[in-house]
């Protein structure tokens, strides 16, 4: 537990939050999901699910396509919200507050908890505007805390030294793996509390696959990362928590170790040795 | 990094307040709606304002409207004044049928050669001959079916050269094009397993079309038809510079003819505002615009088909 | 055997209804510009319109139809982008929603001389502008803006949705989303449809009989107050366009050389539409290719 002073309110979260849905672990609840169900229309993508996400560890959300853990990932920073269909019933609480309360500053939400998608979606601008999109949206218009920022972000995302040279050049012009990476730093700029990480690895080639992976256990120290993934190993390596979901149920959440050495759930270890999806 | 000496509690910065809500948002999207607001404004203020005064000449001029538009007999000046349009009706369906009739085969026949038979050279050739024919202007058609068409008619076949037939060429013309892209979304629009499945069973590539893209596609298709038929129901100058623009029937297809649009366009300007004759116009002007919005909903009736 | 015969014939007819469409296209090309050219010469371009005797110009119908074009477009392009802009990213869907596309059905398919009618009856009559040039630009405005709504429309729904959504999950507005992501991305697309739109606008002549007028007063092409009688400038004058001008001199036929003039009018008006499609697909293309390079 390493934060500082600069968060007060955190403190006084941790006494608030209701310690029910907390496994036996020392750390402190960053995200607390109550009985959180998702509609599309008529269909529920999501079924009451139940999971107290920690802070400053990873939490991998593995299960076969179509089992909800896209549609659950995506309601934490409320990008569900873009589904005109989409529903959510339940509580998500953040800070000591239900963010999927109607009232909610979606905006304000987003920057704190940050999203990177599937696909690398650089803007096709500069690379050093693509970080600073965001920034001078929120009135930082002062050119030496701009650099410096993007220099930061560039170094936590562990791109800085590969695009140094060419902070002016087109993102496009990256490969895929330094997109997703440039991706990253655009999110990390922002100062989130949270980063949601929507199978960011696995459009890309094995190496930038990895670089992604070593890049994530770094960013844990700083921050608290929700990760969906289909890859059962990189699960494996870089998460501290795993919830299994199937057909939109959370059928077992608990330490990584545990699920993947000695699972509760038959259908845990089913999906796990591959029998299924 | 702090971002600020004091940090504002998780509620002040997460629960939309006035101080911590972005306006730009409100700003803009207030903005896209008045425009919106002002398309549904124009719309409605069109119908409004036309009827209104379309319906004047019943209203104030006390013209009855069935005979309005039953009634043969033009002759909307001097004592005995009559307001009969049904020539005009007449004439503007007459154009409208007799062109969808000409240009419906050609134009899905087109579509056809564009997505089944030689979909390259479709795209890349006739794809833009398309669009260049959609370009031209109405007057640029009616120009040329004035001086081209026009004498051709009178030097080969009966009448004078202006003529029913002549618009209806006329408007042939100008109404391909649109009843060609149309069709041509339509039949490319189609699934592939529909041809596939068709040809496995040993169809030949007619067979085929007829048998199962045509019918597949056909409320489409209509769509095609109906959008034409409204185009050349509304068009105006080109019409009215072939027609001949007479107030009698006519008696055969070579005989000149007049249309709602072409009367209007004629007499509109030549006519004192509020006088009878200039309010019966308008009614006019108000049957356009009622047909018109008749083939919206045939339009959309059409597309409620494709869906099932 | 029978419909293997059958097949060919079919083809054969296609192939004929394309040769048909094509051959049509060539004429007509081959008739305006063979006819047209030789009457285009400077001195036609540059000398004003003639009421009675012959050698007349075009030189006000063609400056009247650009001005009127710059105009139309100045009104309708803010507004049709922001209503597509609408259409796109914030009408949810019902019963309103439908409406507004009801609406803009209806105005597309309005036959010009009703959207003229319409023109006359607000923007002539009951102002009491009579015939004038931003009487003919907002009737114009009418039937341009449905164009431009769709045009955006589809631009914007044609942006990856990974684009809007980087940008969203950054914490900014849709807003700004829209004009800082989403518009760059679309607007080649915006741009292509404006230009054919422009084309359209550029031919249109029931439209603008009743509402811009059948005359130009003497314009003094000294004269840039916009406010002055004599300026070309000034939008509260009559203006007779270029497409109109073919219409009136073939129909009042006042002046004894109206099959040059109106040949030589319509080389005009079919080379500057000829012109616009070509710019926009050109440009069309060149902005793409800008926008995806080095991917």
């Amino acid at each position: 537990m390493n934060y500082t002073a600069d968060r007060p309110m955190e403190t006084k979260t941790e006494k608030e939050i209701a310690p029910s849905e907390r496994k036996a672990s020392k750390r402190e609840v960053v995200l607390d999901v109550k009985d959180l169900s998702i509609f599309y229309g008529n269909k529920e993508a999501v079924k009451s699910a139940n999971m107290g996400i920690e802070k400053n560890a990873v939490t991998a959300l593995i299960g076969p396509s179509g089992c909800g853990k896209s549609t659950f990932i995506r309601s934490i920073n409320r990008m569900n919200d873009l589904i005109p269909s989409s529903r959510a019933e339940g509580e998500i609480i953040y800070e000591g507050i239900n963010i999927l309360r109607d009232d909610i500053n979606v905006v304000a939400l987003r920057s704190e908890i940050g999203m990177v998608f599937q696909k690398p979606n650089p803007f096709p601008k500069s690379i050093y505007n693509n970080i600073t999109h965001a920034l001078k949206y929120n009135g930082q218009k002062n050119k030496k805390v701009l650099d410096q920022i993007v220099e930061e972000s560039l170094r936590k995302a562990a791109l800085w030294d590969e695009v140094k040279d060419r902070l002016h050049q087109s993102a496009m012009s990256l490969s895929g793996g330094q997109q997703q990476r440039l991706c990253i730093a655009r999110t990390l700029a922002m100062e989130p509390q949270i980063l949601l990480l929507d199978e960011p690895a696995s459009a890309l080639d094995p190496v930038s696959n990895s670089k992604i992976e070593e890049l994530i256990l770094q960013l844990k120290e700083d921050y608290s990362i929700v990760i969906v993934t289909h890859n059962m190993s990189q699960a494996s390596r870089v998460s501290d928590k795993t919830a299994f979901f199937l057909n939109g149920d959370i059928v077992e959440y608990d330490d990584t170790k545990k699920i993947f050495t000695n699972p509760s759930e038959a259908r845990t270890e089913e999906y796990i040795s591959g029998r299924f999806g | 990094m702090a971002k600020a000496s004091v940090t504002p509690s998780a509620e002040e910065r997460l629960i939309l307040t006035k101080k911590n809500r972005r306006w730009d948002e409100v700003r803009g999207r207030s903005l896209v709606t008045i425009c919106a607001i002002i398309m549904i404004v124009a719309t409605i203020a069109v119908t409004i304002f036309l009827a209104q005064k379309g319906l004047q000449s019943f209203t104030v001029n006390n013209i009855n409207p069935i005979a309005y538009l039953t009634s043969t007999n033009w002759n909307p000046v001097g004592e005995n004044a009559s307001f009969g349009i049904f020539p005009f009706i007449f004439g503007s369906l007459a154009v409208t049928f007799l062109s969808a009739l000409i240009a419906a085969p050609l134009g899905i026949g087109a579509a056809i050669f564009m997505s089944e038979i030689a979909p390259k050279f479709g795209k890349k050739f006739l794809q833009p001959v398309i669009e260049l024919l959609v370009g031209i202007p109405s007057v640029v058609y009616g120009f040329i079916g004035l001086v081209v068409l026009v004498p051709l008619v009178r030097d080969n076949l009966p009448g004078i050269g202006f003529s029913l037939f002549a618009g209806v060429i006329v408007l042939t013309v100008m109404i391909l094009p649109t009843v060609t892209t149309i069709a041509t979304d339509a039949m490319r629009s189609l699934p592939n397993s529909l041809r596939q499945g068709s040809l496995a069973l040993g169809a030949t590539r007619w067979q085929t079309i007829r048998k199962v893209l045509i019918p597949a596609a056909l409320p489409s298709l209509l769509t095609a038809i109906v959008l034409g038929m409204a185009r050349a129901f509304g068009e105006a100058l080109a019409v009215q510079m072939v027609i001949g623009n007479t107030r009698d029937l006519p008696g055969s297809i070579f005989d000149t003819s007049a249309t709602l649009t072409t009367i209007v366009t004629l007499n509109i300007g030549h006519t004192t505002y509020g006088s009878i004759e200039n309010n019966t116009l308008w009614s006019m002007g108000l049957i356009l615009l009622i047909i018109s919005f008749v083939f919206i909903f045939i339009v959309r009736y059409l597309s409620g088909r494709r869906k099932i | 055997m029978n419909s293997r015969i059958t097949d060919r014939i079919a083809t054969g007819v296609f192939y004929t209804i394309a040769a048909i469409m094509v051959a049509l296209l060539l004429y007509l090309f081959y008739f305006i510009l063979s006819n047209g050219l030789p009457q285009v010469t400077w001195d036609f371009l540059t000398s004003p319109s003639s009421s009675y005797q012959a050698g007349g110009g075009i030189r006000d119908q063609l400056f009247n139809s650009l001005y009127i074009l710059v105009i139309t477009m100045i009104i309708t392009v803010p507004l049709g982008v922001c209503g597509g802009i609408y259409m796109a990213e914030y009408a949810k869907p019902g019963k309103i929603t439908n409406f507004i596309r009801t609406c803009i059905e209806m105005l597309a398919s309005l036959p010009s001389i009703v959207v003229g009618l319409f023109g006359l009856l607000i923007f002539v009559n009951i102002t009491g502008w009579g015939y004038t040039i931003i009487g003919g630009a907002l009737a114009l405005t009418i039937f341009n803006i449905p164009v431009m709504v769709r045009v955006t429309e589809d631009a914007i729904r044609s942006v990856p949705k990974e684009q809007k959504e980087a940008s969203l999950a950054l914490g900014i507005t849709r807003w700004h989303t829209i004009k800082t992501v989403l518009l760059p991305y679309a607007f080649p697309g915006i741009l292509t449809g404006a230009i054919l739109a422009s084309g359209r606008v550029f031919g249109e002549a029931a439209a603008l009989l009743y509402t811009a007028g059948l005359s130009t007063p003497t314009l003094d092409y000294g004269n840039w107050n916009p406010f002055a009688e004599n300026s070309p400038l000034n939008i509260f004058r009559p203006a007779e366009t270029l497409a109109v001008h073919i219409w009136s001199v073939n129909t009042q036929g006042l002046i004894p050389d109206v099959r040059e003039v109106a040949n030589g009018a319509s080389a005009v008006l079919v080379i500057a539409v000829l012109l616009f499609n070509i710019l926009a697909r050109w440009l069309g293309s060149v902005i793409h290719k800008k926008l995806t390079a080095g991917k």
